[in-house]
């Protein structure tokens, strides 16, 4: 078997100029703009995370938030008028906003590959799927077609996909099929890191349920280190450790999937999770988020959930709320300052939770 | 704004008298296969898919009826059949008592799209990118020739506003790539608003959109319900979506109805081993604990084509609780009370489904609710 295991991958080679001790992917500060016609949209703000060795990191929000860019941003896979301006993006320390798109080139597929979400639109319809999973090993790794095409039957058998499936075109394959020929795409050069954009949105549920399930399972059988990009938060409560909320190009709250989903303190967070309709919950629960996501072109100052929060203060119009962390859970909201307890610093008034219907 | 505006109105018949506006009775959708235009001329036939098999649906007035199942369920064909969009090959349709099964024509059918619409799935597909908003909503009523020019301008601002999108007229001005996901299918709920329907077929009117915007166009359809006395045949692949708005649920599996009844007995007392399945794997915000995994039910495999439906239960390939029966006798829909039926013989006798332990849900703490 060419795939690796989870004994044999913290064994694996690193590349050549990774950093002694540097943790898997280290991002800080790191900041995307758009370039448009009409101004400069700040999609990703000073966005800092890190993913260690075998974890799972879901990163959630709604459209617009800049999820999809900061993960676009690790590889650079970003359109023309994309540019990063900050931070750095570093992979066993190496920082790759420094590297040349030549340069990039070497750790893109090899050691960051994603899977996108329309696996119809991402195959390419006229190669059959043998052909497609072997390509980035002949390319990338310098493996015989014959070698790399043994390869990709073995990595079809590993995501589901019976071998002798491997000589269909995309679409005789059905939606969860697709998905996980995609899946298996990104595995090919037995990568670092693999980014999910959105695996699993376009699926039936229990075809959801069925990758999602495969991806546990690979986590575990390859020990592969995950990026789950959804704003699914279901998904992630069922496959991350840890979830990073984004609002607006920013970090609004970080932190274990265990701590963060059960007790919510970002007040986004709790709209989110109380506006998610939930099978096994009161359907009265419901909750609405009113209004929506700010233009980024000219963000309001302060806070910028600011504008729909129901617990705002004046502080939060004018003051951009720094990043505090309380028992391992990043929080940038003004109810919770450096030096406090972790609690809020105000209790919600009656009115705020009638008006809000958060519950924090 | 937690109290009021509640979605999900109540239970059961929440709404409705109980009094009939729609019935399908032994309705068949079946598409021949033809490999190519030979065998068109020739009429020649190598096989029939069955999308939708022989199903009998009510909808009460002023109900949603939460139309559940996978690709390939056949409940979209049956939202088709509904607002006349696709010929059904068997059954009959009765609107209001009146049968409309063989009511074709452009001229027939005008009248009946009026009392029945549909909204589809994408609002970006929808909308021409080349005309306002206005031409959009306004166009059914230039069809249908109703109103003079100011009173379809006064109908298109009054549906944009009953859409929420305020102020209307400055909505009525713009372009839909000026509009936001949610926003575009407000313009759609518009659209299909203007001419004064009845029932409204929605085709997964929410799943393109954000979890966060789905919310808020749930209790606009439920808010217009309220205003209009509307009714709605709700199409979803996701079971929590209906669990949310539909007092009633009907779900589908390869053209066949395999379960109905009031959402919350469906959902919280599933009596068909694919409702529990569904129920089961039904997406939450709640992480699970160690050995909550376990009590999934993820089946096996995918739903087969509807050319070639397993004989007896159609289910039974996949069923984790067959026995031979199944393999060899189809189940009708079999009365359990309560007003719910399940097409499963574990039912028959008005016996309830034993409960496997664990594998009916209970109602867990709302998202949130445990913070201190």
């Amino acid at each position: 078997m060419t795939v690796t295991t989870a004994a044999e991958r913290r064994a694996r080679a690193r590349p050549r100029l990774a950093v002694e001790g540097a943790p898997l992917l280290e991002v800080e500060n790191l900041t995307t703009h758009f370039r448009l016609d009409s101004g400069v949209v700040r999609a990703v703000d000073g966005v800092s995370f890190r993913l260690d060795e075998g974890e799972a990191l879901g990163i959630a929000g709604e459209s617009g938030c800049g999820k999809t860019t900061t993960a676009l941003s690790l590889i650079r896979l970003l359109p023309a008028n994309a540019r990063i301006v900050d931070g750095t993006v570093k992979l066993f320390g190496i920082d790759l906003v420094a590297k040349s798109d030549n340069a990039l080139r070497r750790y893109r597929w090899r050691e960051i590959s994603i899977v996108f979400q329309g696996a119809m639109n991402a195959l390419n319809p006229v190669h059959r799927l043998r052909e497609q999973i072997a390509e980035p090993l002949v390319q990338r790794l310098n493996v015989s077609p014959r070698e790399a095409r043994r390869r990709a039957g073995e990595l079809l058998e590993l995501v589901g996909i019976p071998k002798k499936r491997g000589s269909a075109y995309p679409h005789e394959l059905s939606g969860g099929m697709r998905q996980r020929a995609m899946i298996a795409m990104a595995l090919a050069c037995d990568p670092a890191i693999v980014i999910g954009d959105e695996p699993t949105t376009a699926l039936d549920v229990m075809v959801q349920a069925q990758i999602l399930e495969l991806l546990e399972d690979l986590r575990h059988k390859l020990g592969l280190s995950l990026i789950l990009i959804t704003h699914d938060l279901s998904v992630i409560a069922e496959t991350c450790d840890r979830v990073l909320i984004m609002y607006a190009g920013k970090v609004a709250e970080e932190g274990t999937v265990h701590e963060v989903f059960r007790r919510p303190r970002h007040p986004y967070t709790q709209k989110l999770l109380s506006a998610f309709p939930n099978i096994h919950a009161d359907r009265r629960t419901l909750d609405v988020i009113p209004g929506s996501p700010p233009d980024l072109r000219n963000p309001p100052p302060g806070c910028r959930f600011a504008p729909r929060c129901p617990f705002a203060m004046a502080v939060c119009t004018e003051v951009v709320p720094p990043e505090t962390t309380f028992d391992g859970v990043r929080v940038a909201c003004h109810l919770y300052p450096a030096g406090s307890d972790g609690a809020p610093v105000t209790v919600p008034t009656a009115d705020a939770i009638a008006a809000g219907g958060a519950r924090p | 704004m937690n109290d009021d505006a509640t979605p999900g109105g109540g239970s059961g018949d929440a709404g409705g008298s109980g009094d009939e506006i729609l019935r399908l009775e032994g309705l068949e959708v079946h598409f021949p296969i033809r490999f190519g235009f030979l065998d068109a001329i020739l009429r020649r036939v190598h096989g029939v898919v069955r999308a939708v098999d022989g199903i009998d649906l009510t909808l009460r007035r002023g109900e949603v009826l939460g139309l559940v199942g996978e690709s390939g369920s056949g409940k979209t064909t049956t939202g088709r059949v509904v607002v006349k969009l696709t010929k059904q090959t068997a059954g009959s349709i009765r609107l209001d008592s009146r049968d409309v099964t063989s009511l074709w024509g452009t001229r027939a059918l005008r009248a009946y799209r009026r009392r029945v619409q549909l909204i589809f799935q994408d609002p970006y597909e929808t909308l021409d990118p080349k005309h306002t908003i206005r031409q959009f909503v306004m166009e059914p009523l230039v069809v249908n020739g109703i109103g003079t020019k100011a009173e379809r301008e006064q109908r298109v601002l009054d549906a944009l506003d009953a859409a929420g999108l305020r102020p209307a007229a400055d909505f009525a001005a713009r372009y839909p790539h000026e509009l936001s996901g949610g926003q575009r299918q407000r313009v759609v709920i518009a659209g299909a608003l203007v001419l004064g329907p009845q029932i409204i077929v929605a085709d997964e009117p929410v799943s393109m959109l954000d979890v966060s915007i789905r919310t808020e166009l749930l209790r606009l359809m439920l808010d217009l319900r309220a205003e209009r006395g509307l009714t709605y045949l709700f199409i979803t692949h996701d079971l929590s979506l209906a669990w949310i708005i539909a007092d009633r649920i009907a779900v589908m599996y390869l053209g066949k109805i395999m379960e109905i009844g009031p959402a919350e007995r469906v959902i919280r007392s599933p009596q068909n081993p694919y409702t529990r399945a569904l129920v089961s794997v039904s997406p939450t915000p709640e992480p699970p604990s160690p050995g909550e995994r376990a009590k999934r039910t993820i089946l096996v495999g995918e739903t087969p084509d509807a050319a070639h439906i397993p004989a007896g239960c159609r289910f039974s390939p996949r069923c984790p609780s067959v026995f031979d029966r199944c393999r060899v006798e189809e189940p009708p829909l079999i009365d359990v009370g309560d007003g719910q039926a399940s097409a499963c013989w574990l039912a028959e006798g008005g016996r309830r489904l034993p409960v496997v332990d664990g594998a009916a849900p209970d109602a867990g703490p709302a998202p949130g609710s445990s913070t201190a």
